[in-house]
């Protein structure tokens, strides 16, 4: 259940590129054309599915603080989490690599269509981001962290296929001249934004809060309670206690 | 005769003053029809994300001045021994040792702002500005040359950033770098005495892609030789 969950949070709500910006350089860049940009959101979800768990591994086993206990005691108290950025960005840099290599050995077809986005893809923000937001928001385990990587991957997939469809079609149309091109790509991503803020209330995400607060009450009522039944109680001992000393 | 020709040549290199014409140009065109957000849409990612109130503006814009500003001499030094093949990933590890300089500081010294910015210190590394103007410029040039064109660039990324943060802090909260220029809006004074309310609508993320958006309009039309085709 909380890998579906997870999975349409990352799409809809935190969507990479309309909550929270990641990729919007190449998003831009490479939205042109429809087939193109297919081609470099499967290349997004690819690697954001690869990286992703790994640098949940290294951010387990080695960034984080105490995570070198498994060396034993001696190791416990180390944190190496200032060093994350730069292990990150060598992950992603030499899975890109890597990626690239093994692609062009074993699946040239697919080699010839994601070929020329790989290497962008290693300074694509929305990658970096990917791991950086999975260490921030304490994924768990390493299957959530396999199912964010992906998830997110195929928000920014559905964000770059859907800005492609309407600058195509918006060729067609006049735009003011000085908003044409980059002006007008700007304002639709931002109304497409304010779409998907719609989503934000889908999972419940949107009650969580409201609950707390219920429970919180609730719980502050209960102790109100308790309070007035032990001064009662009290009351009600001292009361006897004097009844019977004056007796 | 031979080698006084050639040291005089010599002399006339090192003759070009500091500041000549085209260095100027250097730092003066990026501010403004060079732009990298709204013209080269270099950086866009983090322009957009954390531009809700003017401080964290400002402080993103010091931390890319400083990263882009060492980063371009760093590289700009090292451009003729970095083999071509693995050069990504030399400019990557330069960038991020700058980038942990800049978040240690920021922890250290701004705790409250680290905690605002998030992971947007991180991804300086993969703003596209860096590594665009790595490759575009600092591989092919000197040092001071690098040096300038990296002020420039953060300057005009600096300029978009401030501009954007100081409309959406101003029309969102109502605030500037925290003093409240208009007025308190729970006493009713100044502006919100005649009835003024905040939109809140500018803290959240779609404003700030409107906010680019009418910004390049401007631009464009101001200066017609930038309009683009489709």
């Amino acid at each position: 259940m909380e890998h579906i969950e997870l999975f349409f949070k990352s799409i809809f709500i935190d969507n990479m590129v309309f909550a929270t910006f990641l990729g919007m350089c190449s998003y831009l860049a490479v939205s042109k054309k429809v087939s193109t940009a297919v081609g470099l959101g499967a290349a997004v979800i690819f690697v954001l599915a690869i990286t992703v768990p790994l640098n949940w591994l290294l951010d387990q086993y080695i960034l984080q603080e105490g995570a070198l206990a498994w060396l034993g005691p001696e190791y416990a108290a180390y944190d190496l989490s200032f060093l994350s950025f730069i292990m990150f960005i060598a992950t992603i840099a030499t899975m890109v690599q890597l990626v690239e290599i093994v692609v062009e050995k074993f699946s040239p077809a697919l080699y010839n269509s994601l070929g020329i986005f790989l290497p962008l893809i290693a300074v694509n923000c929305a990658i970096l981001g990917g791991s950086l937001f999975m260490q921030s928001r304490e994924i768990p385990t390493l299957g959530l962290a396999v199912t964010y990587g992906i998830g997110s991957g195929i928000g920014w997939f559905l964000a770059i296929l859907a800005i492609a469809a309407i600058r195509e079609k918006i060729r067609y149309s006049s735009v003011p001249p000085a908003l044409r091109g980059l002006g007008i790509t700007f304002i639709i991503t931002g109304l497409m934004a304010i779409g998907f803020m719609s989503f934000g209330g889908m999972l419940t995400g949107g009650d969580e809060s409201v609950e707390k607060e219920k429970t919180e009450q609730a719980i502050q009522l209960e102790e109100e309670d308790i309070d007035a039944k032990e001064k009662e109680i009290k009351k009600s001992t001292e009361e006897e206690i004097t009844t019977a000393l004056n007796e | 005769m031979a080698e006084v020709v050639e040291q005089e040549k010599v002399e006339k290199v090192s003759k070009e003053p500091l500041f000549s014409k085209k260095n100027r140009k250097l730092i003066i065109d990026p501010i403004t029809d060079d732009n990298p957000i709204t013209i080269q849409v270099l950086g866009i990612c983090s322009a957009l994300a954390i531009t809700a109130e003017l401080e964290a503006s400002i402080v993103m814009s010091i931390s890319v001045l400083f990263v882009l500003g060492i980063g371009n001499v760093v590289i700009s030094l090292m451009r003729n021994i970095i083999p071509p093949k693995i050069r990504i990933i030399v400019q990557l590890v330069v960038v991020a040792t700058l980038v942990i300089i800049v978040d240690l500081v920021l922890k250290a010294f701004a705790y409250q702002l680290s905690k605002t910015l998030s992971v947007f210190v991180g991804l300086i590394i993969t703003n596209c500005i860096i590594m665009g103007r790595f490759e575009a410029f600092a591989l092919g040039n000197g040092p001071w040359k690098s040096f300038l064109d990296g002020v420039g660039n953060s300057l005009g990324y600096g300029i978009i950033l401030i501009i954007v943060g100081f409309f959406r802090e101003l029309l969102g909260s109502g605030t500037l770098l925290g003093f409240k220029v208009l007025g308190d809006p729970i006493e009713k004074t100044g502006l919100y005495a005649l009835g003024y309310e905040n939109n809140g609508f500018m803290l959240l993320a779609p404003m700030a892609l409107i906010v680019v958006g009418l910004i390049i309009w401007v631009q464009r039309s101001r200066n017609v030789a930038l309009v683009e085709e489709n």
